[in-house]
Protein backbone atom coordinates (compact mmCIF):
# COMPACT_ATOMS: atom_id res chain seq x y z
CA UNK A 1 0.00 0.00 0.00
CA UNK A 2 2.80 2.54 1.20
CA UNK A 3 4.92 1.40 -1.73
CA UNK A 4 2.26 1.66 -4.36
CA UNK A 5 1.41 4.92 -2.84
CA UNK A 6 5.18 5.81 -3.11
CA UNK A 7 5.42 4.57 -6.42
CA UNK A 8 2.02 7.06 -7.86
CA UNK A 9 4.61 10.08 -6.23
CA UNK A 10 7.78 8.89 -8.10
CA UNK A 11 5.83 9.36 -11.53
CA UNK A 12 4.30 12.67 -10.29
CA UNK A 13 7.36 13.85 -9.81
CA UNK A 14 9.42 12.40 -12.88
CA UNK A 15 6.20 13.51 -15.17
CA UNK A 16 6.26 17.05 -13.38
CA UNK A 17 10.04 17.56 -14.14
CA UNK A 18 9.59 16.14 -17.88
CA UNK A 19 6.88 19.03 -18.48
CA UNK A 20 9.78 21.51 -17.13
CA UNK A 21 12.12 20.50 -19.33
CA UNK A 22 10.17 20.01 -22.14
CA UNK A 23 8.88 23.37 -22.17
CA UNK A 24 5.46 22.56 -21.51
CA UNK A 25 5.06 24.86 -18.48
CA UNK A 26 5.20 28.08 -20.56
CA UNK A 27 2.28 28.68 -22.07
CA UNK A 28 3.96 31.22 -24.58
CA UNK A 29 5.82 28.02 -26.08
CA UNK A 30 2.53 25.64 -26.44
CA UNK A 31 1.23 28.79 -28.67
CA UNK A 32 3.88 28.59 -30.31
CA UNK A 33 3.71 25.08 -31.23
CA UNK A 34 0.04 26.06 -32.33
CA UNK A 35 1.12 28.66 -34.11
CA UNK A 36 1.70 26.95 -37.88
CA UNK A 37 0.74 29.78 -39.64
CA UNK A 38 2.82 32.25 -38.12
CA UNK A 39 6.71 31.44 -36.23
CA UNK A 40 6.33 27.71 -35.37
CA UNK A 41 7.85 26.18 -32.78
CA UNK A 42 8.07 22.32 -33.60
CA UNK A 43 9.58 21.66 -29.90
CA UNK A 44 6.45 20.17 -28.44
CA UNK A 45 6.61 17.04 -31.67
CA UNK A 46 10.18 16.16 -29.84
CA UNK A 47 7.90 16.10 -26.32
CA UNK A 48 5.26 13.62 -27.85
CA UNK A 49 8.37 12.02 -29.98
CA UNK A 50 10.15 11.18 -26.45
CA UNK A 51 7.01 10.24 -24.40
CA UNK A 52 5.85 7.74 -26.95
CA UNK A 53 8.99 6.10 -27.69
CA UNK A 54 9.48 5.07 -24.41
CA UNK A 55 6.16 4.66 -23.04
CA UNK A 56 5.38 2.40 -26.42
CA UNK A 57 8.64 0.45 -26.23
CA UNK A 58 7.53 -0.16 -22.41
CA UNK A 59 4.32 -0.65 -23.23
CA UNK A 60 5.01 -3.27 -25.93
CA UNK A 61 7.40 -5.11 -23.83
CA UNK A 62 5.62 -4.85 -20.75
CA UNK A 63 2.61 -4.09 -20.31
CA UNK A 64 0.58 -6.20 -23.41
CA UNK A 65 0.44 -9.90 -21.41
CA UNK A 66 2.09 -9.08 -18.04
CA UNK A 67 0.89 -7.56 -14.91
CA UNK A 68 1.68 -4.50 -12.52
CA UNK A 69 3.30 -4.94 -9.41
CA UNK A 70 1.04 -3.28 -6.88
CA UNK A 71 -2.19 -4.02 -8.80
CA UNK A 72 -4.40 -7.55 -9.82
CA UNK A 73 -4.00 -6.07 -14.04
CA UNK A 74 -3.84 -3.21 -16.05
CA UNK A 75 -6.92 -0.79 -16.24
CA UNK A 76 -6.93 -0.04 -19.83
CA UNK A 77 -9.91 1.48 -21.96
CA UNK A 78 -12.27 -0.50 -23.63
CA UNK A 79 -13.78 2.08 -25.51
CA UNK A 80 -12.93 1.30 -29.29
CA UNK A 81 -15.96 3.77 -30.38
CA UNK A 82 -15.03 6.72 -32.22
CA UNK A 83 -18.26 8.77 -30.89
CA UNK A 84 -19.26 12.26 -30.84
CA UNK A 85 -18.48 12.95 -27.11
CA UNK A 86 -14.93 11.96 -28.52
CA UNK A 87 -14.80 14.12 -31.16
CA UNK A 88 -16.64 17.27 -29.51
CA UNK A 89 -15.01 16.97 -26.49
CA UNK A 90 -11.27 17.46 -27.85
CA UNK A 91 -12.62 20.56 -30.31
CA UNK A 92 -13.81 22.10 -26.75
CA UNK A 93 -10.17 21.35 -25.15
CA UNK A 94 -8.06 21.96 -27.97
CA UNK A 95 -9.52 25.60 -28.19
CA UNK A 96 -9.33 25.73 -24.59
CA UNK A 97 -5.86 24.47 -24.93
CA UNK A 98 -4.88 27.10 -28.10
CA UNK A 99 -6.44 30.64 -26.00
CA UNK A 100 -4.76 29.75 -22.44
CA UNK A 101 -1.26 27.16 -23.46
CA UNK A 102 -2.40 25.09 -20.66
CA UNK A 103 -3.54 21.70 -20.72
CA UNK A 104 -4.47 19.80 -17.15
CA UNK A 105 -0.44 18.39 -16.30
CA UNK A 106 1.12 21.77 -16.83
CA UNK A 107 -1.92 23.59 -14.73
CA UNK A 108 -0.55 21.57 -11.82
CA UNK A 109 2.91 21.17 -12.01
CA UNK A 110 2.82 24.91 -11.88
CA UNK A 111 0.81 25.33 -8.47
CA UNK A 112 4.06 24.82 -6.52
CA UNK A 113 5.75 27.70 -8.98
CA UNK A 114 3.76 30.26 -9.24
CA UNK A 115 0.59 29.35 -6.57
CA UNK A 116 -1.32 32.89 -6.78
CA UNK A 117 -0.95 32.95 -10.32
CA UNK A 118 -2.51 29.89 -11.15
CA UNK A 119 -5.23 28.72 -8.81
CA UNK A 120 -7.90 30.80 -10.65
CA UNK A 121 -6.97 29.11 -13.96
CA UNK A 122 -7.57 25.27 -11.79
CA UNK A 123 -10.51 26.36 -10.18
CA UNK A 124 -12.20 27.16 -12.73
CA UNK A 125 -10.75 24.02 -14.97
CA UNK A 126 -11.84 21.98 -12.03
CA UNK A 127 -15.68 23.30 -12.20
CA UNK A 128 -15.11 22.53 -15.94
CA UNK A 129 -14.17 18.83 -15.11
CA UNK A 130 -16.76 18.39 -13.26
CA UNK A 131 -19.44 19.97 -15.37
CA UNK A 132 -18.05 18.01 -18.38
CA UNK A 133 -18.40 14.51 -16.49
CA UNK A 134 -22.17 15.22 -15.92
CA UNK A 135 -22.57 16.46 -18.99
CA UNK A 136 -20.65 13.22 -20.72
CA UNK A 137 -23.24 11.03 -18.75
CA UNK A 138 -26.58 12.68 -20.34
CA UNK A 139 -25.19 13.21 -24.37
CA UNK B 1 5.37 27.95 -42.71
CA UNK B 2 8.00 29.70 -41.10
CA UNK B 3 10.11 27.89 -38.45
CA UNK B 4 10.94 29.77 -34.97
CA UNK B 5 14.42 28.57 -34.77
CA UNK B 6 15.53 30.87 -31.65
CA UNK B 7 13.16 28.85 -29.70
CA UNK B 8 13.14 25.68 -30.90
CA UNK B 9 14.69 23.57 -28.02
CA UNK B 10 15.08 20.16 -29.76
CA UNK B 11 17.35 18.30 -27.09
CA UNK B 12 15.68 19.00 -24.08
CA UNK B 13 11.73 18.66 -25.54
CA UNK B 14 13.03 15.41 -26.82
CA UNK B 15 14.05 14.76 -23.06
CA UNK B 16 11.30 16.18 -21.23
CA UNK B 17 9.38 13.82 -23.58
CA UNK B 18 11.45 10.76 -22.67
CA UNK B 19 10.80 11.63 -18.64
CA UNK B 20 6.77 12.18 -19.28
CA UNK B 21 7.28 9.16 -21.36
CA UNK B 22 8.75 7.07 -18.54
CA UNK B 23 7.05 8.86 -16.11
CA UNK B 24 3.66 6.64 -17.55
CA UNK B 25 5.32 3.70 -17.95
CA UNK B 26 5.94 3.33 -14.67
CA UNK B 27 2.69 4.26 -13.07
CA UNK B 28 1.41 1.76 -15.15
CA UNK B 29 3.97 -1.02 -14.52
CA UNK B 30 3.45 -0.29 -10.60
CA UNK B 31 -0.51 0.76 -10.13
CA UNK B 32 -1.62 -0.60 -13.57
CA UNK B 33 -3.08 2.65 -14.51
CA UNK B 34 -2.93 5.04 -17.52
CA UNK B 35 -1.26 8.51 -16.80
CA UNK B 36 -4.19 10.70 -17.95
CA UNK B 37 -4.10 14.06 -15.41
CA UNK B 38 -7.86 14.83 -16.39
CA UNK B 39 -9.12 11.38 -15.26
CA UNK B 40 -7.01 11.25 -11.99
CA UNK B 41 -8.20 14.53 -11.27
CA UNK B 42 -11.77 14.07 -12.12
CA UNK B 43 -11.32 10.89 -9.93
CA UNK B 44 -10.36 13.29 -7.08
CA UNK B 45 -13.41 15.48 -7.41
CA UNK B 46 -16.65 14.58 -5.06
CA UNK B 47 -18.39 12.48 -4.40
CA UNK B 48 -15.65 10.27 -5.33
CA UNK B 49 -14.34 9.53 -2.15
CA UNK B 50 -12.31 6.12 -1.80
CA UNK B 51 -9.88 4.38 -1.51
CA UNK B 52 -9.00 4.81 -5.26
CA UNK B 53 -7.95 8.34 -3.90
CA UNK B 54 -4.85 8.22 -2.17
CA UNK B 55 -2.38 6.81 -5.53
CA UNK B 56 -4.37 9.72 -7.32
CA UNK B 57 -3.15 12.25 -4.43
CA UNK B 58 0.21 10.90 -4.05
CA UNK B 59 0.68 11.15 -8.17
CA UNK B 60 -0.77 15.06 -8.27
CA UNK B 61 1.68 15.68 -4.81
CA UNK B 62 4.68 14.69 -7.20
CA UNK B 63 3.59 16.66 -10.09
CA UNK B 64 3.48 19.59 -7.73
CA UNK B 65 7.02 18.52 -6.26
CA UNK B 66 8.53 17.65 -9.31
CA UNK B 67 9.62 20.95 -10.68
CA UNK B 68 10.30 22.55 -7.25
CA UNK B 69 12.98 19.95 -6.74
CA UNK B 70 13.99 20.70 -10.21
CA UNK B 71 14.55 24.21 -9.65
CA UNK B 72 15.81 23.88 -6.02
CA UNK B 73 18.11 21.39 -7.09
CA UNK B 74 19.49 22.76 -10.20
CA UNK B 75 20.38 26.06 -11.75
CA UNK B 76 17.94 25.12 -14.51
CA UNK B 77 14.89 28.50 -14.50
CA UNK B 78 11.62 27.09 -15.64
CA UNK B 79 9.57 30.23 -17.92
CA UNK B 80 6.48 30.60 -17.90
CA UNK B 81 5.15 33.60 -20.27
CA UNK B 82 1.00 33.90 -20.07
CA UNK B 83 -0.44 34.17 -23.87
CA UNK B 84 -4.15 34.96 -22.56
CA UNK B 85 -5.48 37.60 -19.97
CA UNK B 86 -8.60 37.48 -17.61
CA UNK B 87 -11.54 36.58 -19.79
CA UNK B 88 -10.16 34.66 -22.50
CA UNK B 89 -8.02 32.90 -19.83
CA UNK B 90 -11.25 31.79 -17.87
CA UNK B 91 -13.20 30.69 -21.01
CA UNK B 92 -9.77 28.74 -21.98
CA UNK B 93 -9.83 27.37 -18.15
CA UNK B 94 -13.75 26.40 -18.44
CA UNK B 95 -13.31 24.47 -21.83
CA UNK B 96 -10.27 22.79 -20.67
CA UNK B 97 -12.29 21.26 -18.10
CA UNK B 98 -15.45 20.25 -19.89
CA UNK B 99 -13.68 19.40 -22.92
CA UNK B 100 -10.80 17.12 -21.35
CA UNK B 101 -13.94 15.05 -19.14
CA UNK B 102 -16.17 15.21 -22.24
CA UNK B 103 -13.68 13.67 -24.24
CA UNK B 104 -12.01 11.76 -21.80
CA UNK B 105 -8.43 12.76 -22.07
CA UNK B 106 -6.19 15.29 -22.34
CA UNK B 107 -2.57 15.64 -23.89
CA UNK B 108 -0.75 12.90 -21.04
CA UNK B 109 -3.84 10.49 -21.35
CA UNK B 110 -4.62 10.75 -25.13
CA UNK B 111 -1.50 12.18 -26.63
CA UNK B 112 1.30 9.89 -24.59
CA UNK B 113 -0.08 7.09 -23.62
CA UNK B 114 -3.16 6.65 -26.13
CA UNK B 115 -0.56 7.47 -29.14
CA UNK B 116 1.86 4.81 -27.09
CA UNK B 117 -0.66 1.98 -27.33
CA UNK B 118 -1.91 2.79 -31.18
CA UNK B 119 -5.62 3.54 -29.73
CA UNK B 120 -7.75 4.93 -32.60
CA UNK B 121 -9.49 7.00 -30.14
CA UNK B 122 -6.91 8.88 -29.21
CA UNK B 123 -5.51 9.42 -32.73
CA UNK B 124 -8.58 10.82 -33.35
CA UNK B 125 -8.44 12.55 -29.91
CA UNK B 126 -4.87 14.07 -30.40
CA UNK B 127 -5.95 14.96 -34.35
CA UNK B 128 -8.99 16.72 -33.44
CA UNK B 129 -7.49 18.90 -30.17
CA UNK B 130 -4.21 19.81 -31.97
CA UNK B 131 -6.31 21.18 -35.21
CA UNK B 132 -8.93 23.18 -33.01
CA UNK B 133 -5.25 24.58 -30.93
CA UNK B 134 -3.70 25.48 -33.98
CA UNK B 135 -7.56 27.25 -35.25
CA UNK B 136 -7.65 28.76 -31.71
CA UNK B 137 -4.30 30.53 -31.71
CA UNK B 138 -5.02 31.29 -35.10
CA UNK B 139 -7.70 33.21 -34.66
CA UNK B 140 -6.39 35.42 -31.62
CA UNK B 141 -3.15 36.19 -32.96
CA UNK B 142 -3.94 36.54 -36.93
CA UNK B 143 -7.41 37.25 -37.24
CA UNK B 144 -7.54 39.90 -34.01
Amino acid sequence: MVLALLSAAISGIIFGIGLALAGMLNPAKVAGFLDIFGLWDPSLMLVMAGGIAVNAAGYFLFVRGGKPIFASSFSLPEARQIDKKLVIGSVLFGIGWGLAGLCPGPVIASIGLDPAGIFPFLAVMLVGLKLGVIIRTRI
Amino acid sequence: MTINWAEFTPLMSFSGGALIGAAALFLMLTKGRIMGVSGILAGLLPPNSSFELFWRLAFIFGIIAGPLLLTGFSLYTIEAVAVAKDGVLYLAALLVGLGTAIGSGCTSGHGICGLSRLSLRSMMAVATFVSAGVLAVFVMRHLF
